[in-house]
């Protein structure tokens, strides 16, 4: 967490994941797209989503209390259209995200954005 | 004008009950694990029923039962399936009113829409797959004077549906209909959001299918979809819904080699040509409703044209006769037959909403109108609100390249033919597009080069079910709607018959 990264964690969204962590073991997250519960964040355990050529790893994230890093994985093609912007993981009341792993606790995790700047060190091509 | 009382309050013609199993088998069946979670209305925020939160234990017991009905089902004659098909939808028709106040109860969308559109368009897809079943015929291919290749059609066996919440009833038909008419089982799942619409359907037809043809496991994605989706039990799974999801229910499908049909979103174009702004006349007010289409079923349909396009020629004049439409929208409760505009499916999604609303602005996009929550009053003030929205900006703004799934369209202009491709082919999508022209040939070319399943011509938002429905790109694999979909829930079985005595000379 900190400046200097593409994706940070809010403190409530970090406990869910210490929370998830305990009781599933280690996690990743792949960012969806599209329809119904689409642009959200998806939460599995590790390994459960197979990433490939078609994906970046966008951040590894460190979270207090989590053994560790959990993963922020992207399709590449969705990333050209995110990549001027910096994502913070979020959690808020809800029910239902695909086969995100948070869904059955009657939250959700939800992606903020802002534009990335200078100072955050990462490229910053992006809307034109 | 009608308002209908709130299910479960006097005077409703509608009774949800307070907490619904599993349909599994003909009958209910409480959850394995005994578990239950609750149902809110997005109208109110108010919790109306529980739901039964199922895990691999009831998918296994639904699967038992849809195994135990699929031979029989299979067997049943084509006249038989499609009389039972057509019976649903007689029973449906005859309670239309009921299930379009209930549906809207429980997803938030305005009565004005279900009345109109979700329920007769289910009542009709059932008619259609009765007759499309009845028609179907196999073929025969003559080889040579001796061989004929005997094609059939035969059922898949069991399949998986997992329902979005946009359309908790009609999306449901969308999946059952043919996978009945072909003669499956199916084991479906609705989306946790909107559980309960599809029992009150039960509860009215749930006595014309044998048990076990159609078997309903609630629950969550993670607890009771995943099992489904992965199981070896299962002969096809389809699915609607976002992208991360489905390329995870296609690994799935992978380790069991079965298929898959993903339907799965989009970022629909809607193209506005200079010469519709030519005449005042019906059809420039026609055009002025497709542009305000983006807020149909408060922007939550996956073909939200949810990117206009218009030509720089037109701009300025189409857009401010645009955006007075949707100031004419009329929102509040959904259950107000007036109401045009009713409310987002769950809280989750208005924070999505809004956190786009912030992007977007910080993008530098321009709002013309909306862009925050509505705040109803009295009973409506816990539910989820959102002000139909229209922004001005380019399409590398994210808000034009993610489906916002709100009351949300973003503008920009195009130069010339050539630029208005461009940008409408300019996303990872491909689901749905609308062009409007008075040059049928521009139209024609236009539809022809947009890279999307449906290319709504001087039309949007109209689903007839003997139309193809589906996506390119990343929308999606395969199509629903159309007789083609008893084929995607078929298997071709080729007897290669030999008719001659003679050995052919091998061995």
């Amino acid at each position: 967490m900190g400046t200097g990264t593409r994706v940070e964690v809010t403190p409530a969204a970090a406990e869910v994941l210490r929370s998830l962590r305990g009781r599933h073991g280690p996690l990743m997250f792949h960012q969806s797209g599209g329809c119904c519960d689409g642009s959200a964040p998806m939460c599995y355990l590790e390994g459960e989503f197979r990433t490939g050529a078609s994906d970046i790893l966008l951040e590894e994230l460190h979270i207090d209390g989590v053994a560790e890093p959990v993963s922020f994985w992207m399709s590449t093609a969705q990333y050209e259209t995110w990549k001027h912007t910096h994502l913070t993981v979020d959690v808020v009341p809800g029910r239902g995200s695909g086969f995100s792993l948070e869904a059955p606790d009657g939250v959700r995790f939800l992606i903020r954005s802002r534009l990335l700047t200078p100072s955050d060190g990462q490229p910053q091509n992006g809307s034109d | 004008m009608t308002v209908y009382a709130p299910p479960g309050t006097e005077g409703s013609i509608v009774k949800y009950e307070t907490r619904y199993d599993h349909w599994i088998g003909g009958e209910y069946v409480p959850p394995a694990k005994g578990q239950y979670f609750d149902n809110p209305s997005p109208v109110t925020g108010q919790t109306f029923c529980e739901i039964a939160r199922g895990t691999a234990d009831d998918v296994e017991r639904a699967l038992d039962a849809a195994h135990g009905a699929a031979p029989g089902w299979a067997r049943t004659s084509v006249a038989e399936r499609a009389n039972i098909l057509n019976r649903i939808a007689d029973r449906m028709e005859a309670n239309l009113e009921k299930l379009a106040v209930a549906e809207s109860w429980e997803n938030g969308k305005p009565v004005r829409e279900t009345l109109a559109a979700d329920l007769p368009l289910a009542v009709d897809h059932f008619r259609y797959f009765a007759g499309a079943l009845r028609a179907q015929e196999g073929s025969l291919g003559e080889i040579d004077d001796d061989t004929v290749a005997y094609h059939f059609h035969e059922p898949l066996g069991v399949v998986a549906q997992i329902i979005p919440w946009n359309f908790p009833i009609l999306m449901a038909v969308w999946k059952l209909a043919p996978a009945l008419a072909a003669g499956n089982a199916v084991v479906l799942k609705p989306a946790e959001q909107t559980p309960a619409s599809i029992h009150y359907l039960i509860s009215l037809v749930g006595d014309l299918l044998p048990p076990g043809v159609l078997n309903i496991v609630n629950g969550f994605g993670v607890e009771a979809g995943k099992p489904l989706a992965s199981s070896k039990r299962v002969a096809k799974v389809a699915f609607t819904g976002e992208t991360t999801t489905g390329r995870l229910i296609m690994q799935y499908a992978s380790e069991n080699i079965i298929p898959v049909t993903l339907e799965l979103g989009g970022k629909s174009p809607n193209l506005f040509f200079d010469d519709v702004s030519r005449a005042d006349d019906d059809f420039m007010d026609k055009a002025l409703e497709g542009f305000a289409m983006f807020a149909l079923n408060q922007g939550e349909v996956c073909t939200c044209p949810s990117r206009a396009l218009i030509q720089r020629g037109h701009y300025s004049d189409f857009l401010a006769a645009g955006v007075k439409r949707v100031e004419n929208m009329k929102q509040g409760n959904p259950l107000d037959t007036d109401t045009q505009v009713g409310a987002q499916a769950s809280n989750d999604q208005l924070e999505k909403i809004l956190s786009y609303f912030d992007i977007g602005r910080q993008e530098g996009a321009k709002i013309l109108i909306g862009g925050a929550r509505t705040e109803l009053g009295g009973d409506l003030a816990g539910g989820y609100y959102v002000q139909p929205t229209v922004f001005e900006g380019s399409n590398s703004m994210r808000i034009f390249q993610e489906e916002i799934f709100g009351p949300v369209v973003s503008v920009t202009s195009f130069t010339d033919y050539a630029d208005a491709i461009k940008i409408a082919n300019d996303t990872l999508y491909g689901l749905g597009a609308g062009v409007w022209t008075r040059d049928i040939n521009q139209a024609y070319r236009a539809g022809r080069e947009i890279q999307a399943g449906r290319v709504w011509t001087n039309c949007y938002h109209q689903y007839p079910a003997h139309a193809a429905f589906g996506g390119y790109k990343q929308s999606g694999i395969g199509r629903e709607n159309h007789k083609m979909m008893l084929d995607h829930y078929q298997q071709t079985k080729n007897l290669l018959v030999s008719y001659s005595p003679k050995a052919m000379g091998f061995f």
